[in-house]
């Protein structure tokens, strides 16, 4: 039923294009890949996203052949490649660096894998002016490369890494070197020519923007191991971690001890509910192929947080990507009464001052641990006068950051910790009603926050 | 304001005197119509037309060349690859111990490089001649090779080689159509250098040379000996001119490229 949407992560019966089996990568005493698992599926573009020096560089150039695994196998299409030299696998890198060959034109370039493989020089010719069309740069064959800009240059080294057809192509970083506007433009060139070529990409970066917009996983590593790998929103709204979350974008990260909330019979309701959700809800459009959808992990947080307020998964699919979007949405509005607050999840005592927080969606299981609250600060409301909501925070406005199409208010409570609060400007002049050194209130869903085990 | 103070003036006459005055000296001389050295008699080039005239400078010439010739291309060949095993061997056993010994020939005195290779011919029951003048100079030109060319790997970029292997290329492959190409005009100056050196080594040739092989510099050497004639003076006018359009030459192809490059480079960006 789910088979127009992309996600052969999901299915049992999808075999990997990759495969990495507990593959460890040591330099001398320095451990870069841990015991590394990970299966990377056909047409994926799959990201590999950290800071540096997690081990995201090291897995790439291991897929590549520069680096041979210590320990563990690296399967490509069932195949053990971990001995094979880079230049017999069906595999093209593209370097950071570009590495074009300076002292041959463009159009060389592109030929130079061709013409490696022994192909027949009509054929060649061919490609290559394919190749060519597909990244626009037909005017520039005849140029060398230190006589075309950067964004031709970062073109060049694409079409002449998918010149070769591979099964696989690595992409080091591949944007780093463009200006913003430039690497916006071309993140969407990206997937345009992974879509249309089919190829299977792996992107290694430490832009997390950039990950987000252009893979349909996203893996977050960290000392050598992947900390956990989703869909992009489920990375964003369902973060496995405080490293996640405090890793992918903004989030105030509250701490305090866990204790379960009362479930009254409401709660069976909320579990009974989806259930005859799924069967009446519509298939999803046929052309979101690339609508990303959550793997087992992804699944099991998505029940535990998301589907007491969203529903059931097959009723998500089709909006999984807009589901936070309208949360988001409404946060600019009051929040909800705590009327509608839902039964179960936790609360959250925290500096043994004043109301615990209210997490409905949490794992009841955590009572009595030391958890953190991750709190998107788009998901907060800022208002003058105290809102009639699930969470209400009371502080003063410390500073505020106007980015133009939002603003970052920074509100320090008076237990003294400091909380963002994002609102999107809708309207041309800003709200001028909060200002400098105001007292305000800050209020947020029951199910706003994501509530993580404290890492030791 | 005056860019040139008395004193940076005179420091820099004295040092360029210094450096140049014997040279100018010898070169006006060589056009000196006197069989006297030290006299002026007026212009000719008489004892150029001479030389030509001298089958044993002639043969003498014809010897440095042939020497000049093979003992750069071997120490050029040599020295690349000792080059590109230092910078690109990563750290193996004794790599220390290799750069050292392989820059070690330049600060050794010459005699002692010229006597130790004397004596290993002589141990190794190799008649002297041309050959062992090669192969003395070969030894010696080659830590020069080595160490413009390492200079030029330092600076290269290693993806380049690892995008060559990625695209198919076997190590050797990507040496050829890639590393080399680029390095080329690093491997050319070496080259230029180890001929130039080779051309105007005195000591180390005469310790190795045998019946049949004498360079140039010998031969002026042994007829200074005997007593300046202008004859010299005019082989060494020509020697000195070659020495100097070999070294312009050498750091022109350097310079020009880069140039030539970075005009490039701005042509581009302007066009975008």
């Amino acid at each position: 039923m789910a088979q127009t949407v992309f996600a052969p992560w999901n299915d049992p019966k999808e075999k990997p294009l990759i495969e990495f089996v507990n593959v460890t990568k040591r330099f001398g005493d320095f451990t870069a890949i841990d015991n590394l698992s990970q299966k990377i599926y056909a047409k994926e573009f799959f990201a590999l996203l950290g800071p540096s020096g997690c081990g995201k560089t090291t897995m790439m150039r291991m897929l590549g052949g520069f680096e041979t695994p210590t320990s563990g196998k690296i399967l490509l299409a069932g195949q053990d490649i971990g001995a094979v030299p880079p230049n017999k696998r069906a595999v093209n890198m593209m370097f950071q660096s570009y590495a074009l060959f300076p002292h041959i034109s463009v159009w060389e370039n592109i030929a130079f894998g061709l013409k490696r493989e022994g192909m027949a020089k009509v054929k060649i010719a061919a490609r290559v002016d394919e190749m060519l069309r597909l990244t626009r740069l037909e005017k520039f064959s005849g140029r060398k490369p230190h006589q075309i800009s950067g964004g031709q240059r970062q073109r060049v080294a694409l079409a002449r890494s998918l010149a070769k057809a591979p099964k696989l192509l690595l992409l080091d970083e591949p944007l780093g070197a463009l200006d913003k506007k430039l690497r916006q433009e071309t993140q969407f060139e990206l997937m345009d020519i992974q879509e249309s070529t089919g190829t299977t990409f792996v992107i290694v970066t430490h832009d997390q923007e950039e990950a987000m917009t252009v893979a349909s996983r996203v893996a977050v590593m960290d000392h050598g191991k992947i900390v956990q790998v989703a869909t992009p929103d489920v990375i964003y709204e369902a973060p496995n971690s405080v490293y996640v979350a405090d890793f992918i974008g903004d989030v105030n990260l509250i701490e305090g001890t866990a204790k379960a909330r009362k479930t009254s019979n409401t709660t069976k309701q909320l579990a009974a509910q989806p259930i005859a959700e799924p069967e009446v809800s519509p298939k999803p459009e046929p052309s979101s192929d690339r609508k990303p959808q959550p793997n087992e992990r992804g699944e099991w947080l998505h029940d535990k947080l998301l589907e007491p307020v969203l529903g059931k998964r097959a009723a998500v699919q089709k909006t999984v990507a807009t589901a936070p979007i309208s949360e988001t949405a409404t946060s600019v509005a009051p929040a909800p009464k705590p009327s509608d607050l839902p039964d179960g999840g936790l609360e959250i005592a925290w500096l043994d001052n004043g109301k615990p927080l209210i997490a409905s969606n949490a794992d009841p299981s955590l009572d009595g641990a030391k958890v953190v609250l991750a709190l998107r600060p788009e998901k907060l409301s800022i208002s003058t006068e105290e809102p009639d909501a699930a969470n209400v925070l009371r502080g003063k406005v410390i500073d505020i950051a106007y980015l133009g199409n939002i603003s970052t208010y920074y509100v320090q409570l008076e237990t003294g910790t400091m909380v963002k609060a994002q609102i999107a400007n809708t309207r041309r002049v800003s709200r001028r009603d909060i200002t400098w050194e105001d007292q305000v209130w800050l209020s947020f869903r029951a199910t706003a926050g994501v509530v993580l085990e404290q890492e030791a | 304001m005056r860019r040139f103070s008395w004193f940076n003036v005179t420091s820099l006459t004295l040092g360029f005197a210094f450096l140049y005055l014997p040279m100018i000296i010898l070169v006006v001389y060589s056009f000196n119509s006197s069989r006297l050295v030290t006299v002026w008699a007026g212009f000719s080039t008489k004892w150029y037309g001479e030389l030509l005239q001298n089958e044993d400078f002639l043969q003498a010439a014809w010897v440095t060349i042939k020497v000049a010739f093979f003992a750069s291309s071997i120490a050029t060949v040599l020295g690349t690859m000792a080059a590109y095993v230092l910078v690109r061997g990563g750290r193996f056993h004794g790599r220390t111990l290799f750069s050292g010994m392989i820059y070690a020939p330049l600060v050794m005195p010459e005699v002692i490089t010229g006597l130790s290779l004397l004596l290993l011919f002589i141990g190794i029951g190799l008649d002297r001649g041309i050959l062992t003048v090669i192969l003395a100079h070969t030894t010696f030109a080659m830590c020069y090779v080595s160490v413009v060319v390492s200079s030029r790997l330092i600076s290269f970029d290693r993806s380049l080689e690892e995008a060559a292997l990625d695209l198919g290329c076997s190590p050797f492959e990507a040496f050829r159509l890639v590393t080399l190409p680029i390095i080329a005009p690093a491997v050319i100056s070496g080259w230029l250098l180890a001929f130039t050196l080779s051309l105007d080594d005195l000591v180390i040739a005469s310790f190795t040379t045998g019946p049949g092989a004498t360079t140039l510099p010998i031969k002026v050497f042994s007829a200074v000996r005997l007593g300046v004639s202008p004859e010299i003076n005019a082989l060494s006018t020509i020697m000195i001119g070659i020495v100097t359009i070999g070294v312009i030459t050498t750091s022109l192809i350097s310079k020009r490229s880069a140039i030539k490059q970075a005009r490039e480079e701005r042509a581009a960006d302007r066009s975008t």
